[in-house]
């Protein structure tokens, strides 16, 4: 057995230990997920003068209808399914063993412990490169991609593609809201339909050219967005931010906290020299950055001297960002962590919701308890 | 044909949304092409797929190393692709319950959304996850307060760190609130790195990137830049 098998086959071994001490201590009592089954009923009833109309069983609305006499076949029933917590399941089944409303969901009970091997495997990447981050990897790929295929196709190409072509195919079986405006056709919807083919075009073996005029539309379109965008959202907007007052008025406060005020009524303003200090050395960074990045002439003297404070500046923004990012990656880190030690493993209890559904579920798995 | 028609589309792109911008008779127009775009980045996604599903399909087809991974990466591609696409498992939308498509894609409960919770959010939110390890790992190796720069890089750094947690709070916990000296209690302190020189800072990076843009648009939009259209006859 070489080194690497026998870390692995350690790891592995812990891990395993770990979690079989987890299945003891807890009764099997962790990493479930459990639902209520919410039956929804849907019946057709027509109005006098009126469409024929679908409304919930449920609802108010239906209290104006006769319902009993609607036919099976004019009624649509599913159910939905949603999550809730182990202790209603808990309390459910002490007060009747036989229900059916909260139930356990195999899905989601799997879904977390695939959550937990997955978020395990990429973890395992912070020793080194194995198989297990491999498949997490090639999961991640595959899913991502058909991931934002699916959100594109339903969030843009059906709705904004060919419900403008075929507003009334469209709208008779995925998108029965569109109606007025939106419903009328619009061929000029043509034009992307035939560039979107052309881009697909880059996929054949011969006359990937033909993907170019897409391409260039994609290009064109994104650098005139780009361009007015930041010219009005940045450039202009942080130019107009910097141009403030650097003798700073605000309204004075008495002792007692409450507002000065003048015989007319008005507040009393007065200089506030720590605002005005302030916009003085916002104004001051703001154009010694601007020095700094400003090529044409050579860093030298009075320009040397603003640039090197520029890059004082820069280097304060750096480490704030720096600072920034690192918060939001431990940020990251700690949801990851606290997935897996209270939504799979039930140890840490954040919201003191763990404990409860703990003596519960004990409470309901062994009735002599109670 | 082949580079001169597409450079035309890219001006005529790029033009139809400036005037937009400054003619209200034409802001339809620019609305329309940014539709025509938004469709075509969807398209895109396809194109994406199509070639994650080419290039997998070549790996396992061709026996290289490692194929088992491309057999996961399709199978997780295409199982998400069907169901997505299918609406597999979706309920009708409650206020058109007879259109058995109205419903919404991503529906709690529904397999496209358990892959969604179980599959790809917990695997990217780790992948970003362990890049804390990385980045510390980086800057522990290439920080090193040799200049006064540095020193300030550094020490923005930690003080912002150590402001945004409870430790630092405590640490100046100390210094009482209506003193004179409360700024310097390093969660206040950090608000006033944040809102002073961090927000002089990257208003200069801010209008420096603006002009970076605007004048590279340009470029591509009036045909200087074309590295976009490759250097090949096809």
């Amino acid at each position: 057995m070489n080194r690497d098998t026998m870390t692995w086959t350690i790891i592995f071994a812990i891990g395993l230990a770990l979690i079989l001490i987890r299945i003891v201590t807890s009764g099997g009592l962790f990493g479930k997920a459990y639902v209520k089954a919410v039956p929804r009923e849907y019946a057709q009833v027509a109005a006098p003068g009126e469409d024929e109309n679908w409304i919930d069983v449920t609802s108010e609305e239906a209290l104006d209808y006769d319902l009993t006499q609607i036919p099976a076949d004019e009624r649509i029933t599913w159910t939905s399914y949603n999550q809730t917590h182990p202790i209603d399941y808990a309390n459910a089944m002490a007060a009747d063993p036989n229900q059916s409303v909260y139930q356990f969901s195999f899905w989601r009970t799997f879904g977390i412990w695939l959550s937990a091997f997955f978020t395990l495997a990429i973890f395992s990447f912070l020793y080194k490169d194995n198989p297990f981050y491999k498949i997490a990897e090639s999961v991640v790929v595959g899913v991502s991609a058909a991931y934002w295929m699916v959100v594109g196709f339903w969030s843009v190409i059906i709705p904004n593609l060919f419900g403008k072509i075929y507003p009334e195919s469209v709208q008779s079986w995925a998108m029965p809201g569109l109606t007025g405006e939106s419903a009328k056709q619009d061929l000029w919807y043509l034009i992307p339909l035939i560039l979107g083919v052309m881009l697909l075009w880059r996929l054949a073996p011969k006359g990937a050219w033909i993907a170019r005029w897409p391409l260039a539309f994609i290009i064109g379109t994104t650098a005139g967005m780009r361009l007015m965008g930041f010219l009005h959202g940045d450039f202009i907007s942080q130019i107009r931010n910097s141009i403030t007052s650097i003798y700073v008025k605000t309204a004075q406060i008495a002792a007692d906290g409450t507002p000065l005020l003048d015989a007319a009524g008005l507040p009393v303003m007065g200089f506030d020299f720590w605002e005005s200090l302030r916009s003085i050395i916002i104004i001051i960074g703001v154009l010694s950055c601007l020095v700094y990045f400003f090529f044409s002439f050579e860093h030298k003297g009075i320009v040397g001297k603003a640039a090197k404070l520029g890059i004082w500046f820069l280097m304060i923004t750096f480490g704030a960002a720096f600072g920034f990012t690192v918060m939001g990656r431990i940020a990251l880190l700690a949801i990851r962590l606290e997935f897996l030690f209270d939504d799979w493993l039930w140890l840490l209890d954040p919201s003191g919701k763990r404990l409860a559904d703990t003596v519960g579920l004990l409470m309901q798995s062994f009735p002599m308890l109670t | 044909m082949k580079r001169t028609v597409p450079l035309i589309i890219t001006f005529l792109g790029g033009v139809v949304l400036i005037i937009a911008y400054f003619i209200p008779y034409t802001q339809a127009w620019g609305e329309k092409a940014a539709v025509f775009f938004d469709v075509l980045a969807a398209i895109a996604f396809v194109l994406g797929g199509g070639n994650l599903l080419k290039n997998h399909l070549k790996k396992v087809s061709d026996r290289v190393a490692g194929w088992g991974y491309s057999v996961i990466c399709l199978v997780a591609f295409l199982v998400t692709l069907t169901v997505g696409l299918g609406k597999i498992g979706v309920n009708p939308n409650t206020q058109f319950s007879n259109y058995a498509w109205s419903g919404v894609y991503d529906q709690v409960g529904s397999p496209f959304w358990w892959l969604y919770e179980y599959g790809f959010k917990p695997l990217t939110a780790t992948m970003f996850a362990i890049l804390a390890f990385y980045v510390a790992s980086a800057a522990f190796r290439a920080f090193r307060a040799k200049n006064f720069e540095a020193i300030l890089l550094l020490g923005t750094a930690f003080i912002i760190l150590l402001g945004r947690t409870y430790a630092g709070v405590v640490l100046t916990g100390f210094i009482p609130d209506d003193s004179a000296f409360s700024g310097l209690k390093l969660e206040n302190f950090t608000v006033y790195i944040m809102q002073v020189f961090n927000t002089a800072g990257n208003r200069a990076i801010m209008i420096g990137i603006a002009l970076g843009v605007a004048s590279t648009s340009l470029k591509v939009l009036l045909g200087v830049d074309r590295s976009y259209l490759g250097s090949g006859g096809d």
